[in-house]
């Protein structure tokens, strides 16, 4: 479904991504792991159009979209749930939904009634202002916000990110129960051990390049990744 | 006793005091090297006159000024507060119908009271005044609005729209040395839509490069574009007229059939005509606030990143943003052509785009009931200094009273005094926050 293949990013003289390469399958979940400033979200930006890519191709069934404008991704079925969430502040949980569907257009409300079954804290909170939300419930509706224009590709900036340990279970559920319903998830993270009970295969990212990648059972039982990423000594 | 009320209250009175006699200086007589303390002593206890209604110390009477403009927003905060407190009880969807009768109603009753109100006002300065002076600035802020409260976009430059124009009708009606394009003396209705496209065009040309920029960089930008509108009416003499001005620009006139009428030198007709059009715009600028245009350009002030990974262009929003924003000060560029009959560069300078800018800002970014009142209020404020001068006051003096207004207006009142629905919704959404932890 999503091929990269030897993309570099550049920031002026930094070069973030020194011509990385990877794959989603359709119905995936795949994982990027990585510390930080590995170029996790410079990647996941790159595939959704907001960070030019300097050189290579990034191929979405079939189709180069290196360089398509960040705008015309929904259209093209790439929903891209940032780092930070990113919710609109002055708009209430209903208004940030109904910007999720702007490049829609056809009826959208069963849509909003899918995504309070999906995420019934919203529902109780559809009234209130996005910047009020708590932290999890910001996330929530950021991924609830992104899958209002019915993407068939998932792009998870760090979903976990200063989230309790319990709410972070609840929102891997969803993602789960994102990917039954048929859309293919792409989940950046640095909670490693959650993203690889979760994924079907994984990346590790170190400085800018894939360091390694494997099937996600693999990944998790490999000493590299336990090492770095769950904490323990090899 | 009740001490923490009495303490609260003490601190408001005291920060009113400070910022009143803090007024009181700055605006007060200025001292000499000899004896530098004279100004400041001057300023406090010298006599001074109430809008000619009471004289006082001015000491006191700033501080009367103070504690009824805090008095006022106190009473509308509440006023509002009740509102917006009601407003995020009731159901978005179910209220829009009755919400829309109410403002509706509203609407109506200013807009008879706008009918009558040359009946009212004789005085011939005042007649001149509520056209030149209040109603084209109404039209402007309300432009302004749409760039700064609907698109978040800081645009120092907006004179330059209003100066393409007034030199469009100019030009149209042969009134430029450069030559009309439909012969000469042209009615300046048919150079409405020109003034009004060439105002537009004028957005786009300067919104397509810059508005890339954010921030403080597009600020500056359109800072330069403003000058640089000026400076071209200045200089390029044998286009404009340079320095000396144009020649007579023609009044309006009508001539369809057996109707005829001229708009001549009594700015009643003249208000009329340019009534209309404010309600027009008004009504084309509610539209669009109300349209997915309005939706994207909300998106795009609150997290321009955000807005365009879900499906929104913000160039293309923030273009027409400017555009349309071009268009009604077009429009009050051709009012003021023919209602002046001349115009000459010295109009269109920066202090001209900051007072636009401080309507909008006074009467609520973004909020169009809000702009249109802030306009009427400072301009008429302004108007009144300038026919009925209380003593001691000099014309520089204004831009210090519309200042301290503007601090005033801040610190108590930041949304302005009609705030747009979505930063009056952010006030309640916090106190119910601090209820819910306190
Ligand atoms: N806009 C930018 N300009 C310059 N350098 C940048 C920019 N964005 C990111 N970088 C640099 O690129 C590198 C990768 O950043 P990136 O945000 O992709 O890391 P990350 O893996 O997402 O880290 P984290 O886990 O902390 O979010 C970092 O060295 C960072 O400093
Ligand atoms: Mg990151």
């Amino acid at each position: 479904m999503l091929e990269v293949k030897n993309a570099v990013v550049r920031y002026g003289a930094i070069t973030a991504l020194h011509g990385i390469s990877l794959e989603v399958n359709k119905g995936e979940i795949v994982t990027l792991l990585g510390a930080n400033g590995a170029g996790k979200s410079t990647t996941l930006r790159m595939l959704s159009g907001l960070q030019a890519a300097q050189e290579g191709q990034i191929l979405f069934e079939g189709v180069d979209i290196a360089n398509t404008k960040p705008h015309n991704f929904t259209a093209l079925g790439i929903s891209h749930v940032p780092e930070g969430r990113r919710i609109f502040p002055q708009m209430t949980v209903e208004e940030n939904l109904d910007m999720g569907a702007y490049s829609r257009k056809d009826s959208y409300v069963d849509d909003i009634e899918k995504m309070f079954i999906m995420f019934p804290i919203l529902k109780d909170r559809r009234k209130q202002l996005g910047g009020n939300l708590s932290g999890g419930e910001q996330q929530m509706l950021a991924i609830a916000r992104a899958l209002m224009s019915r993407p068939r590709l998932l792009l998870l900036d760090e979903p976990s990110m200063g989230l309790a340990p319990m709410i972070i279970e609840s929102i891997f559920q969803i993602i789960g129960d994102i990917r039954e319903t048929g859309t293919t998830v792409f989940l950046v993270e640095q909670n490693a051990s959650q993203a690889l009970r979760l994924a079907d295969r994984g990346y590790v990212m170190e400085n800018g390049r894939i360091a390694f990648s494997d099937k996600a059972s693999n990944l998790l039982n490999d000493p590299r990744v336990r090492a770095v990423y769950l904490g323990e000594s090899a | 006793m009740n001490l923490p009320f009495i303490k609260k209250f003490s601190t408001k009175a005291l920060i009113i005091l400070i910022s009143s006699e803090l007024a009181a200086v700055v605006t007060g007589p200025p001292g000499n090297g000899d004896t530098p303390w004279v100004g400041f002593h001057d300023s406090i206890t010298q006599k001074a006159s109430f809008f000619g209604l009471f004289v006082t110390g001015r000491w006191a009477l700033f501080y009367a000024i103070g504690i009824i403009s805090y008095l006022a927003v106190h009473f509308f905060k509440k006023l509002n507060s009740n509102n917006s407190a009601m407003d995020s009880l009731r159901s978005q969807y179910s209220s829009v119908a009755k919400n829309k009768y109410f403002k509706l109603a509203a609407v109506l009753v200013i807009g008879v009271l706008a009918i009558l109100l040359p009946t009212v006002i004789t005085d011939p300065f005042w007649r001149e005044a509520m056209v030149s002076q209040i109603a084209v600035f109404v039209l402007l802020a309300l432009g302004l609005n749409v760039v700064v409260g609907f698109a978040g976009l800081l645009d120092l430059g907006f004179v330059a729209f209003y100066a393409v124009g007034a030199y469009a009708t100019a030009w149209c009606t042969g009134a430029l040395p450069m030559p009309p394009i439909f012969g000469s003396h042209v009615n300046p209705f048919f150079a409405i839509p020109i003034a009004i496209i060439l105002a537009m065009v004028a957005g786009v040309i300067l919104g397509i490069p810059t508005l890339r920029l954010r921030g403080d960089y597009l600020a500056i930008v359109t800072l330069g574009f403003g000058e640089i509108i000026t400076l071209f009416a200045n200089n390029l003499t044998g286009i404009t007229g340079g320095a000396q001005g144009t020649k007579q620009v023609p009044h309006f006139s009508l001539h369809i059939g057996p109707l005829k009428y001229i708009w001549g030198l009594d700015p009643v007709p003249y208000y009329y005509l340019v009534i209309g059009f404010v309600i027009l715009f008004i009504f084309i600028f509610y539209s669009l606030e109300h349209s997915r245009v309005g939706r994207a350009w909300t998106a795009i002030r609150e997290d321009e990143v955000a807005a365009e990974s879900l499906g929104i262009n913000p160039l293309k929003y923030k273009v027409m943003a400017f555009a349309i924003g071009a268009a009604s000060a077009g429009f009050a560029g051709v009012m003021t052509a023919a209602q002046s009959n001349f115009l000459t560069p010295a109009t269109f300078t920066l202090a001209l785009s900051i007072n636009i800018l401080v309507l909008v800002i006074f009467g609520g970014m973004g909020s169009i009931f809000g702009v249109v009142f802030g306009a009427i209020v400072i301009q008429t404020i302004t108007m009144y200094l300038i026919h009925t001068p209380p003593a001691g006051y000099q014309p520089p003096d204004l831009y210090i009273y519309i200042g301290a207004l503007l601090v005033i207006m801040m610190i108590f009142r930041p949304g302005g005094l009609f705030p747009a629905r979505r930063r009056q919704r952010a006030d309640v959404a916090t106190s119910s926050l601090e209820n819910s932890n306190g």
